[in-house]
């Protein structure tokens, strides 16, 4: 990416959170999603709460301009629960967060747990009301016979106040944890996904959500997949996907039957069975499907790479970029610390030219589906002053390590880059470390 | 990385003529399974399978009822406010206490870092 002619150079703009080594639970980042128009950008963590930042631009009619993303809102989503009949705990870790396309004033979102999503209402008060017959300034009312006039209340500015109000609780649906919540492109209804099954809600209706997918065995002992990820197609608002454990895909009309359990495509590659080992099951399910901008392609991530499949072509992905092939000869380490089970996420740039998807050792990565490239970059504090480039990063497979390399037996696992958002339209994104939010920008925006 | 795939494909075809004679573990793949079969002899073949998808969908720490629950946020709470000792220690046993008597037990907000 960085390189001569016009290829971005991406700097270092922020960095929001705690500079302590000692992580508490609850400040663990666990979604970031941009809105539709970029300008506010939301976190969720551990410890149930969201965190909305908001866009300012310094000299907007420049080319370029810099942006900066300052605290909007934050308000406590989710809190723990406990489910009474089978004596578990919910945690209140905000699992995803999608926004709403804005319709009035107010800014949408739904956030969910692992058993309840809500709809949320982000409003801006700057005006408030002076002058009430009845009642004082500080709110105690007045003794009505010293009332001798009456006056008209005046709206007066404020300094500004966004509150957030939970609209909707959208719950008991769902006996497993869910993993994704998709907005419909007709902006009326959602879907959410768990293990084993996906319902169709309505944004105003909460007693009531259909279930479109039922993956449950009748016997739980044949269990051989769960869902991982779904979304809606970005513009057909009669089709969704949903990805599995075992690595396929199936997009399924909703026109087709009530009961989507018949897929209409199902995505797989064909598996080369010499190769098959004890890993190959657990590294080919799918950690999250992402429908690109303009809705003929999605892109998928496992655990090794990221797959762009042709909505045409079920077979095999068009292109399939390798994240971090040097961890294929320290799988048995990763299956012992559990790392195999990482989730990550992938996403898309504004025009669908560049994909990228987190790694270890806080790095991430991105691909240039045109031009063929590819580039790790780390999101470190040490790479932190204003604007600073950053420097591309290499991992030493093996052999001679060179002078800038970092060989894999030094990379830090608990440093994991699990969360990347990328601004919808400007070379803008956000990538969450561990607790920290890192905001960085194309130097040439 | 499309150089390291090469690299290993080289690899495994020399040495599957190599396999009969050698008996070598080829693909980086097969090579770390062996590596956890030696240390964990028995792992059962299906790693995908029921065991390990079960213990996913029953994710979450399970207590023994909600009393058991209650207390173990009681104890986490504890810790987090050494100084909220009870003022009224002289409650116990000497009079039917009222909830006005006993200490506020509310949920500490705290907000979050990134907000900072």
């Amino acid at each position: 990416m960085a390189g001569p002619g016009g290829d971005m150079q991406w700097c270092f703009s922020q960095v929001k959170g705690a500079i302590d080594d000692d992580v508490a639970e609850a400040d663990i980042i666990s979604t970031v999603e941009f809105n539709h128009t970029g300008k506010l950008l939301a976190t969720g963590d551990k410890g149930g709460r969201v965190v909305i930042f908001q866009q300012e631009i310094e000299n907007k009619n420049q080319p370029q301009f810099r942006s900066e993303y300052n605290v909007y809102s934050t308000f406590q989503s989710h809190e723990p629960e406990f489910d009474y009949l089978k004596s578990l705990e919910i945690e209140e870790k905000i699992n995803k967060i999608r926004w709403l396309p804005q319709k009035n004033a107010a800014q949408f979102l739904l956030s969910t747990n692992d058993k309840t999503i809500k709809l949320w209402k982000i409003s801006e008060r700057d005006k408030r009301p002076e002058g009430y017959n009845l009642k004082e300034e500080d709110g105690c009312y007045k003794d009505p016979n010293t009332i001798t006039s009456l006056r008209v209340p005046v709206l007066i500015p404020m300094d500004l106040m966004v509150e957030a109000s939970p609209r909707r609780v959208f719950a008991n649906a769902h006996t497993y944890h869910i993993n994704s919540i998709s907005v419909n492109s007709d902006n009326e209804t959602y879907l959410s996904a768990d293990d084993l099954r996906i319902n169709l809600w309505h944004l105003e209706i909460t007693d009531r959500s259909f279930n479109i997918v039922d993956i449950k065995p009748a016997n739980m002992e044949e269990l051989t997949e769960v869902i991982t990820a779904a979304e809606f197609h970005p513009h057909q608002c009669n089709t969704f996907v949903y990805s599995s454990s075992k690595g396929t895909i199936r997009l399924c009309d909703m026109r087709a039957s009530a009961l989507c359990d018949k897929h209409s495509k199902l995505f797989e590659e064909p598996e080369d069975p010499s190769n098959r080992s004890f890993f190959s099951e657990i590294i080919s399910s799918i950690s999250d499907v992402k429908f690109s901008h303009n809705g003929r392609y999605m892109m998928t991530r496992d655990y090794l790479s990221v797959k762009i499949w042709d909505l045409n072509m079920e077979n095999r992905p068009v292109e399939t970029y390798q994240v971090h092939e040097y961890l294929r000869s320290k799988l048995c380490s990763l299956y012992e610390n559990d790392c195999i089970f990482d989730k990550f996420e992938c996403c898309w740039n504004g025009n669908d030219s560049v994909v990228m998807t987190g790694s270890y050792n806080n790095f991430f990565r991105m691909f240039d589906r045109g031009q063929r490239r590819d580039v790790t970059l780390e999101a470190s504090r040490e790479n932190s002053k204003p604007m600073q480039v950053l420097k591309p990063r290499k991992v030493c497979a093996g052999g001679k390590r060179k002078k800038d390399e970092i060989s894999v037996d030094s990379l830090d696992f608990n440093k994991k880059i699990l969360h990347t958002a990328w601004h919808p339209q400007d070379n803008i994104i956000a990538v969450a470390t561990t607790n920290n939010l890192y905001i960085f920008q194309d130097k040439v925006n | 990385m499309s150089g390291e795939n090469e690299e290993t494909q080289a690899a495994e075809e020399t040495s599957v003529d190599e396999k009969e004679v050698q008996d070598k573990v080829i693909s980086p793949e097969k090579a770390e399974e062996a590596k956890l079969k030696a240390r964990y002899p028995n792992l059962g073949n299906k790693p995908g399978g029921s065991d390990l998808l079960r213990k996913r969908l029953q994710k979450g720490q399970k207590y023994f009822d909600s009393g058991d629950y209650n207390m173990a946020k009681a104890k986490i709470k504890n810790k987090q406010l050494p100084t909220a000792a009870p003022e009224k220690a002289e409650i116990t046993g000497d009079h039917i206490p009222t909830p006005q008597d006993l200490p506020q037990r509310k949920p500490s907000l705290v907000a979050s870092k990134l907000a900072g």
